[in-house]
């Protein structure tokens, strides 16, 4: 019987890893770059940290895989990380919070239950965490980090849809709902059922006219907010101070020349932000999002500080770089010529000393010329190493490894 | 394409016999003197039906063992609400076996309302038979730290000292349950129902069988409700002495071989067994509380601290320790009662007659094997530990020795003289160890030197009992 793999997985090939490394990489020197330092959480968590949280939807919750610990006989369950953000604020609490601010990136794999199969169960993606600032350029900050990692990875055309959840919060208040079906609509909004919000102007017609430009239109800068401010300023109060905060947000993105489009509605999926929400798209593949999440720190007992973030998800990216080609140079081939130890601790040794000098050599036991790169074919006798230089088909004998890397002159 | 059915025995029977019945399937043997789980219809031959525990009826029709089946609501929704891609359909609201699902909560306990559970900080402890229901629940109401505990039976015997909440089935519109319990949310009304495998709905032609079901105009003759009863002599213990022995004796069929050794131990512990379902019964010993749960959740409940003595078998403690094997449960001393042997069980068409063989026949097949178990932590283990190649468990709950050979090929089971496993054309092929009941405790360093003592005495008067003979 062939055992395959599980369903919802994903092997990563060799060619597919290169991709995966690729992607690590440019995001790793971005972050470095801009400040960040690299963190790393363990893959299993008590589910309790996500619940005490209250942040995730209890239709996240129950996609989560969880389970008894080999001494979870006190029925406390351990789950596999569902997400990203939340054990990094985990342990920000327990290790870092002696840091005013801390700007921290990690590069993990989450794991959410996904009922066809068809999709993948375990999810790669690379986060940047930045705790300690509540100002709109914090935000704006982690939204050009994102940016910035996308074009150079080498992905064209990255829209920006900007949302906030203090505006779907003040929206809920609006429609006279109480606090516990305010937090039941939210969850709704979350788990991507827009519909709820169509029933909701069914109730209150006199809201739809003022809220109709901001959940219908798309706007294009600021200006769309300020012209919608003029209006709440009298008649919905509760809405101003969120929109404030997303103007100077949306001022500051205008200003850096970042494009972006503005669609309240967007908030799917984002479950602990209290701010600006964003989402990257490529064509019509999300990449990426984040937002901040000022509750969140002080929501797991750590202490009343704010904190803004983003992830951009490596599988759906990996796909966009099909293209994507190693530039690393091909390295030396070498080819033992006959079963003798003597031979083969030649090839060895040669291996060993061409590993010390930085290239990338490698065993076979093909007789065939590469396509590009150097064979080197070592015996026991002279001519212990001959050299071929497979582009340029040329070959020339050596009696010792220094010989050797003077005839390849450098040349990998 | 033959269509293969799943019908209940236990408290939906009868009705369930009485409308076939009235839809002329003119069953043979369906009847409250149940003799075989495999049923012969008189009207339609070709259709295999097959008798199961009611709460195992929503996963072999869900895992397509079954095209149809008869079930409880509350035990499809118990399967759906944690593996909703596999939820069978539902055909038909078929009207008896009426009951609700509660979320009860003890009066005696710190909460009377959802809203003050919801504002607790410290972990809520939920017992239930519907641990998937009841994790639902706990996720909906945006607990902030919940644990279940999934148990076999006796979840009201709980709260609230050992767990906040209970989720139990009852009465509709029940207000007032036994054992101090009261309920607190309604979660479910539930009846039984006609159900279908989803792929069997999309693919056979089930219309033969479901057009004798479709106009029947039927009423209850068997009604099945649970009576509230008042519990005498139940004591819920508020505030206890720390010095105070929790002991946890057995329901079911253990009852009376406890009492004997009770007996024989001078101890009297008043209305054990209960008529009233009382759980909380009282005792002459000074110092002891005595509470009445189900024997296979004991090793669980030792574990975690809810009591610090129990009476169990020897084979479920060996599953406990299966899942958890650095549970702190340690065995104290041998009751010499109840005694069993627990085998693996193959039918007599499997040409194989050890383990050895068996493993040879696991090499050669091309499907999982299918272990089916009341023990599914120990079978897990025996599978694993012999390498028994690629396999599956399927819990059970009873009647086990039904599901093979057609729902599962190996049976890991318990028997004491190995007849019923012959008369179901059955045989053993391998004995992983004898059990009888055991008095059990934890390892506990922290005890007060007076709990220690009553402990040792305790359990001294148990063996002086069983050793009088």
């Amino acid at each position: 019987m062939r055992i395959q793999k599980c369903k919802g997985t994903r092997d990563l090939t060799s060619r597919q890893m290169e991709q995966f490394r690729f992607i690590e990489s440019v995001f790793r020197d971005s972050c470095l770059k801009w400040g960040y330092e690299e963190v790393r959480t363990p893959t299993l968590e008590y589910l309790h940290l996500f619940t005490s949280a209250g942040t995730l939807t209890p239709g996240t919750l129950g996609k989560v895989y969880s389970f008894l610990d080999w001494d979870g006989w006190s029925g406390e369950r351990v789950v596999l990380r569902p997400d990203g953000t939340i054990p990094v604020a985990r342990m920000y609490i327990d290790n870092e919070n002696q840091k005013e601010l801390a700007r921290l990136f990690y590069i993990t794999n989450i794991f959410i239950f996904e009922e066809t199969g068809l999709e993948n169960r375990e999810r790669w993606q690379c986060g940047s965490e930045m705790i300690g600032i509540s100002s709109p350029s914090a935000d704006v900050e982690l939204v050009s980090l994102a940016v910035e990692t996308l074009r150079n990875i080498g992905i064209p055309n990255i829209k920006i849809k900007l949302s906030h959840a203090g505006i779907i919060r003040a929206l809920l208040t609006g429609f006279g709902l109480s606090p516990e079906e305010q937090g039941k609509v939210f969850d709704h909004i979350l788990d991507g059922d827009t519909a709820v919000i169509a029933q909701l102007k069914a109730q209150r017609p006199e809201l739809v006219n003022l809220l109709a430009p901001l959940l219908e239109m798309k706007g294009r800068n600021a200006g769309f907010l300020k012209n919608q401010k003029t209006i709440f300023t009298s008649k919905l109060p509760e809405f101003v101070p969120a929109l404030e905060n997303f103007i100077k947000v949306t001022e500051l993105l205008t200003a850096m020349g970042l494009k972006y489009e503005i669609d309240v509605a967007s908030g799917t999926g984002f479950e602990y932000y209290t701010g600006m929400i964003f989402q990257l798209f490529v064509g019509d593949v999300k990449v990426g999002g984040g937002g901040r999440y000022d509750a969140l720190i002080p929501l797991l007992g750590g202490k009343d500080i704010p904190a803004s973030g983003f992830a951009l998800y490596i599988d759906p990216i990996m796909d966009l770089i099909k293209t994507y080609h190693s530039d690393e140079a091909v390295g030396v081939t070498v080819n033992v010529q006959g079963k003798s130890i003597a031979a083969n601790k030649n090839a060895f040794e040669l291996i060993n000393k061409l590993h010390s000098i930085g290239l990338k050599a490698s065993l076979t036991l093909e007789k065939q010329l590469p396509s590009s790169g150097w064979l080197i074919q070592v015996g026991e006798s002279f001519p212990v190493y001959m050299l071929i230089n497979a582009g340029e088909k040329t070959s020339r004998p050596a009696e010792t490894i220094e010989q050797v890397l003077k005839m390849m002159g450098g040349k990998k | 394409m033959t269509v293969r059915i799943a019908l209940p025995k236990g408290k939906l029977l009868n009705d369930t016999a009485t409308l076939l019945d009235k839809a002329g399937w003119k069953l043979v043997g369906y009847d409250s003197n149940l003799r075989n789980y495999r049923i012969k219809s008189e009207r339609f031959i070709d259709v295999q039906i097959k008798v199961f525990q009611e709460k195992d009826i929503p996963v072999q029709v869900a895992i397509g063992n079954y095209d149809l089946g008869i079930c409880g609501l509350d035990w499809i929704e118990e399967l759906s609400s944690k593996f909703s891609t596999y939820a069978p359909v539902i055909i038909r609201d078929l009207g008896y076996g009426k009951g609700a699902l509660y979320v009860t909560a003890s009066r005696y306990g710190d909460v009377s309302t959802i809203d003050e559970v919801k504002a607790k900080d410290d972990v809520v402890h939920i017992a239930s038979e519907y641990p998937n229901i009841a994790e639902n629940f706990a996720l909906n109401l945006r607990l902030k730290r919940f644990s279940v505990y999934p148990v076999w039976g006796a979840a009201e015997a709980y709260p609230p000292d050992r767990a906040t909440l209970a989720l139990i089935s009852g009465t509709p519109e029940a207000k007032e349950f036994n054992n101090g319990i009261k309920p607190l949310a309604n979660v479910l009304n539930y009846s039984a129902r006609l159900i279908a495998n989803r792929r069997s709905w999309e693919q056979k032609d089930l219309s033969e069988v479901l057009a004798t079901l479709e106009n029947i105009e039927f009423i209850p003759i068997f009604e099945t409700t649970t009576e509230t009863k008042t519990a005498i002599g139940a004591s819920i213990i508020i505030k206890r002495d720390k010095d105070v022995v929790r002991l946890a004796l057995p329901d079911g069929h253990q009852q009376k071989h406890t009492v004997n050794i009770l007996n024989k131990a001078g101890i009297q512990i008043k209305d054990y067994p209960s008529t009233t379902g009382n759980r909380r019964p009282t005792t002459s010993l000074e110092g002891v509380e005595v509470t009445v749960i189900r024997p296979q959740d004991m090793p669980l409940q030792v574990a975690n601290g809810n009591f610090d003595l129990a009476i169990t078998g020897h084979d479920w403690l060996t599953d406990h320790k299966a899942a958890f094997p650095s549970s702190p449960v340690i065995e104290l001393a041998d009751l010499k009662f109840g005694w069993v042997k627990i085998v693996a069980v193959v039918s007599n068409d499997v040409p194989a007659n050890n383990l050895y063989e068996l493993k040879d026949v696991c090499r050669r097949a091309d499907t999982p094997l299918r272990v089916a178990s009341e023990y599914i932590n120990l079978s897990d283990k025996y599978a694993r530990d012999n390498q028994l190649g690629m396999y599956r468990i399927i819990p059970t709950w009873g009647v086990t020795e039904a599901f093979l050979p057609e729902d599962a090929d190996l049976l890991i089971e318990n028997t004491e003289t190995g007849g019923t496993i012959a008369r179901h054309n059955l045989k053993i092929i391998d004995t992983l160890f004898e059990s009888t009941a055991y008095f059990i405790g934890a390892k506990n360093n922290q005890l007060s030197k007076i709990k220690k003592e009553r402990i040792e005495n305790l359990v001294k008067v148990f063996i002086d009992a069983v050793n009088k003979g």
